[in-house]
């Protein structure tokens, strides 16, 4: 029978909840690493057992863990990141160039194909690849070598390397989001790189339509489909339908369209959630309901989920990675606020419930689907 | 025989209670401990130090003897009494949380 494992990270450790395929119990096991910050957790697809976690902190700085058990055991790997060559600088807040300084894990990506192989998407925005489970790690330093480096700078979080997207089709085709820069995709395995924000209109830049600049808070694709991506941008919600290329608004009756977290339903590719966020400096649900909307028709035409979630006095934010489906029929939608929930629906959106309640501020939410 | 002394998540990071002990080569220096230290417990590396710059990680700090000994040189030599092993070297983490 099928099993659910969904992995929790949260400001104050990680957490591993698991059900079988009915997904009514669950069984919660945590905090792994008690009072460290667990930005993101995921398995390897070549072999589910193989987790990855970035564990950090501000005292200690970054650690990197490795399970071969599914989590019930971990260890220690290389926590080395070193920007190739001499780093520059970026833009700070203030516009001023600003020394490029690492300081975590945003995100961890394991190979569709390889457990050994894993990206990381780090702060100060870089991507490195790890080809030995995690011991060693090598920029790939054509993303910052691209050109406009200079002209990135953080987004309020920081400025994050946070979505990795491998193409199923084409395993030299990558894309990546940073805040706030952009969109960018690789053809060449990561040896050159190209933004790719055309379309994209955010009017907090100088530029509105610049080349970089753009606060993309994070992006989803269909592995049936690679080529057509939904994006949650600081503002506005987008879809591709030719990698990246040209991107074209679908955030249509949306109460609002400020938001972190996008997925795509596992069977229907054409079935994406959002949660919306009232604004930019009000990070919590418009009127106090926290809702998902779903649109079956990629975009424009939009739902409000709601029953099971709280519909009154619910100020949470759902961040950017605390947003994943599972690969089950019906297909299971699972987020994490920063108010400690993690809700899981088992019947893409009809209806939710909470796993767990009181666990702390979740920063990601990743989910594994387990014959 | 060199004491050290580490703040609660680095204790569990390397899987060890209490006091650390090393044996220290030559001359007892921040370098030289943190140097003995890593290398016994690698998974301590970079969590102290700085990997690339090697610079004491700015919201810890380093203490012996009742002096806080974070500013000096990192090939400046530790108390006597460090160096002896009858007084700790001690890694503390900033208060924070409010």
């Amino acid at each position: 029978m099928s099993k659910v494992r969904v992995l929790v990270g949260t400001r104050k450790g990680a957490f591993v909840l698991t059900s079988d395929g009915k997904r009514e119990q669950w069984d919660v096991s945590g905090p792994h690493f008690a009072g460290w910050e667990m930005y993101h957790l995921k398995g390897s697809p070549a072999d589910p057992n193989r987790l990855y976690a970035s564990q950090s902190s501000g005292w200690s700085g970054q650690v990197i863990q490795r399970s071969n058990d599914g989590g019930k055991t971990w260890e220690t790997v290389g926590n080395k990141f070193t920007y190739d060559g001499v780093p520059g600088t970026h833009q700070w807040y203030d516009g001023t160039p600003h020394p490029w300084e690492f300081k975590r894990v945003w995100h961890l990506e394991p190979s569709l194909t390889d457990p050994d192989t894993v990206y990381a998407g780090v702060e100060d925005a870089a991507l490195f690849l790890s080809k030995d489970g995690g011991q060693n790690w090598e920029e790939l330093s054509g993303l910052r070598g691209h050109g406009s480096g200079p002209r990135w700078q953080p987004g309020a979080g920081g400025m994050c390397l946070h979505t990795i997207i491998l193409d199923p089709s084409d395993s030299s085709r990558i894309f990546i989001a940073i805040s706030a820069a952009g969109a960018f995709r690789t053809d060449d395995a990561g040896k050159t790189w190209k933004p790719i924000n055309q379309g994209l209109r955010s009017q907090y830049i100088p530029d509105p339509t610049a080349e970089v600049g753009h606060c993309v808070h994070h992006i989803a694709m269909h592995p049936s489909r690679p080529g057509v991506l939904f994006m949650q941008k600081h503002w506005d919600v987008l879809r591709t339908e030719n990698a990246g290329d040209l991107w074209q608004e679908v955030s249509g009756n949306l109460p609002t369209d400020f938001g972190f977290a996008i997925d795509v339903h596992a069977h229907e590719p054409d079935t994406i959630y959002v949660v919306p966020i009232k604004s930019d400096s009000e990070h919590f649900p418009l009127e106090g309901k926290l809702r998902v909307y779903r649109s079956r028709t990629g975009g424009n035409e939009w739902e409000p989920l709601t029953k099971g979630l709280p519909q009154s006095n619910c100020y949470v934010n759902v961040l950017r990675d605390a947003m994943a489906v599972d690969s089950l029929d019906k297909c299971g939608v699972y987020f994490g606020t920063t108010g400690g929930q993690v809700y899981a629906s088992p019947d893409a959106g009809e209806t939710w419930a909470p796993i767990v309640r009181d666990l702390p501020a979740v920063l990601s939410v990743e989910v594994q689907t387990l014959s | 025989m060199i004491r050290v002394v580490l703040p609660a998540p680095l204790r569990t990071l390397a899987h060890v209670d209490g006091e650390v002990q090393l044996q220290v080569a030559g001359p007892v220096t921040h370098r030289t401990v943190l140097d003995a230290l890593e290398a016994k417990y690698p998974m301590l590396a970079g969590t102290i130090r700085d990997h690339t710059t090697q610079q004491r990680r700015p919201w810890l700090r380093f203490f012996a003897c009742q002096e806080d000994l974070s500013h000096e040189s990192p090939d400046a030599p530790l108390p006597e009494a460090v160096a002896t092993g009858a007084e700790p070297y001690l890694v503390v983490g900033a208060i924070a949380g409010g």
